[in-house]
């Protein structure tokens, strides 16, 4: 390893895209690694990818432009960054209980804030609507005050909520265990009032945090299928979401349509994604100026 | 020092609410569950447990599951083999790409494999000429949970083993043991409750899959559908007793990987990836 290291070996340091180690079993190893997912992920995105230009590029365009199309990525990706968002004031909530009081059941509580990504979707779908349709026991009195929630995007967003908590809560948890408590008793000692130490001490450190949670809870909900069909009434320009649609053209047997609108939201999410990490390096950076 | 002991009437009206945002979104979706799946009593929740088709949907989930979730902790291990203990170029952007399923859609993760081996696929004709079904068959099944699968194992493995570094190793094949020794009694040991870990969220994972099987099943009873499958069947069938007594086999099976999980981050949490202790 040493060897390589070395600045009189320049020319072969360059040409060597892997160190030299005693440890056997390198080739067998990586060989297996690219050859599964080669055949499991590269080989059926390659399909996601090509597909949608058989079309060319004006049929491409004319399927996402559709209304249709247009509504569900719309919806999709506003229900998932909607519930997103008000999964951070909650998560925070909960990792802060969790990680500041101790209370008797803490450990089975802490238990199942994890059950949304044990549970399947299917199950949590039909569960969900049970709940909130306007016969069930939360959606008889919703539906009373004029709230419909099962059958509307309303349900869709309390489904994106049920699936995206966990990973709110599970950013956000270590950061609050590992902050030191010192630096807010500090803060208190100095006369910050209850709003000042949580806007000024806890805040500024557990917005990374935030953030990581936000996208890791946004990337799972733009893309939810088995929580949401049950729950979302599933009309048309209304409460359709992205991934109905490509079930919906798969059945149609248009192919490149489907391809085209799973293509787009992979592209749309990975914009969004780098947006969120662009954010976070921004903060960091301004962070430490 | 707790805050709450200094702050009385702040720290119930905190737990109070994380509490009720939990039982509201969490638990009571759970209970629901099992109280529709009984709600005409026992007899009545057995019955449709019992009919061919559920069973043929519990076997078929444990076939797909027996199979996927072995061929990913094999993949797993190898990959966290290859990453954690050798330095290579381009090795960020390999572990990009294992992370990739998880930010794909389940929908997509089944679509991809009908643009393959579908009808349409870009092998479908050549597939039908011989004879050989994927799509609407366990074959395809198989292959939408493998994908979606794909980075339970490897994601517990890798951290962990970038932890414990290569030393042990490193002294065993010192010490004259060969490649596969090492592996089975130094490595295997130290990384077996990560495996387990792992093996448990990969199979959870395999056995309640929706999305993407269901675009690839084409949802034939008693022979292509799942359990999480048979739970769709039977809800459009207005089915309903018989729906949530499906249902709740696979929440029991939520449940009790839960309790597992819990206990291995409890009991053997130094063994496990530096984000699973707590």
């Amino acid at each position: 390893m040493t060897a390589a290291a070395l600045p009189s070996a320049p020319s072969r340091l360059r040409h060597r895209w892997k160190q030299p180690s005693i440890l056997p079993g390198f080739p067998l190893a990586m060989g297996w690694t690219l050859t599964w997912l080669g055949l499991i992920v590269v080989l059926p995105l390659t399909a996601l990818i090509l597909r949608p230009w058989e079309l060319g590029l004006g049929g491409v365009w004319a399927t996402l432009t559709e209304p249709r199309v247009l509504a569900a990525l719309r919806l999709s990706f506003g229900a998932a960054a909607l519930a997103a968002l008000t999964n951070l004031p909650l998560g925070l909530l909960v990792a802060w209980t969790l990680t500041r009081y101790e209370f008797p059941g803490r450990r089975i509580v802490d238990a199942f804030v994890d059950l949304p990504f044990a549970l399947p979707t299917a199950v949590a779908g039909i569960a969900l609507t049970a709940l909130y349709a306007p016969t069930g026991p939360l959606g008889a009195p919703l539906a009373a005050a004029g709230i419909q929630v099962a059958y509307t995007p309303i349900g869709i967003y309390l489904a994106l909520m049920f699936i995206g908590l966990p990973f709110v809560v599970r950013t956000v948890q270590p950061v609050l265990q590992d902050l030191d408590r010192e630096v807010e008793e500090a803060a208190q000692t100095l006369g910050a009032t209850h709003l000042q130490r949580f806007g000024l001490v806890i805040l500024p450190a557990v917005l990374p945090a935030l953030i990581s949670g936000f996208s890791l809870a946004f990337a799972r909900a733009v893309g939810e299928y088995g929580s949401v069909i049950f729950i979302a009434g599933n009309m048309p320009l209304k409460s359709e979401i992205a991934p109905l649609l490509i079930v919906i053209k798969l059945e149609q047997y248009d192919y490149a349509g489907a391809a085209a609108v799973g293509l787009a939201m992979l592209v749309i999410s990975f914009g969004a994604l780098l947006a969120v990490n662009g954010l976070q390096f921004f903060l960091a950076r301004r962070g430490r100026a | 020092m707790n805050p709450g002991v200094r702050l009385p009437g702040f720290a119930p009206l905190m737990l109070l609410g994380a509490l009720t945002v939990l039982a509201l979104l969490i638990v009571l979706p759970l209970g629901v569950v099992f109280q529709q799946a009984l709600s005409q009593g026992f007899a009545r929740y057995l019955e449709p447990l019992a009919h061919p088709d559920s069973l043929a949907a519990i076997r078929l989930t444990l076939l797909v599951a027996a199979i996927s979730v072995p061929l990913n902790a094999v993949f797993g291990v190898a990959a966290a083999w290859a990453i954690a203990r050798f330095e290579f170029r381009g090795k960020s952007l390999l572990v990009t790409f294992i992370d990739l399923p998880f930010s794909m859609s389940p929908v997509v993760s089944g679509l991809v494999w009908v643009l393959l081996f579908g009808a349409q696929g870009w092998f479908g004709p050549w597939l039908m000429e011989n004879n050989v079904k994927i799509i609407f068959a366990t074959s395809g099944l198989v292959l939408a949970t493998v994908l979606v699968t794909l980075p339970f194992v490897a994601r517990e493995l890798i951290p962990l083993m970038q932890d414990q570094g290569a030393d042990e190793e490193a002294a065993a094949l010192t010490l004259g043991a060969g490649g596969w020794t090492t592996f089975r009694r130094v490595t295997l040991p130290n990384i077996r409750w990560a495996l387990l870990y792992g093996v448990l969220l990969c199979n959870a994972r395999a056995m309640g899959e929706f999305g993407a099987v269901s675009v690839v099943s084409g949802s034939i009873r008693g022979q292509t559908t799942t359990l999480p499958l048979h739970v769709e069947v039977l809800y459009n069938d207005y089915e309903f007793v018989g729906a949530f007594a499906a249902a709740s086999i696979l929440a029991g099976l939520g449940l009790v990987t839960l309790v597992l999980k819990s206990f291995l981050e409890w009991r053997h949490s130094g063994e496990l990836s530096a984000s699973r202790r707590h």
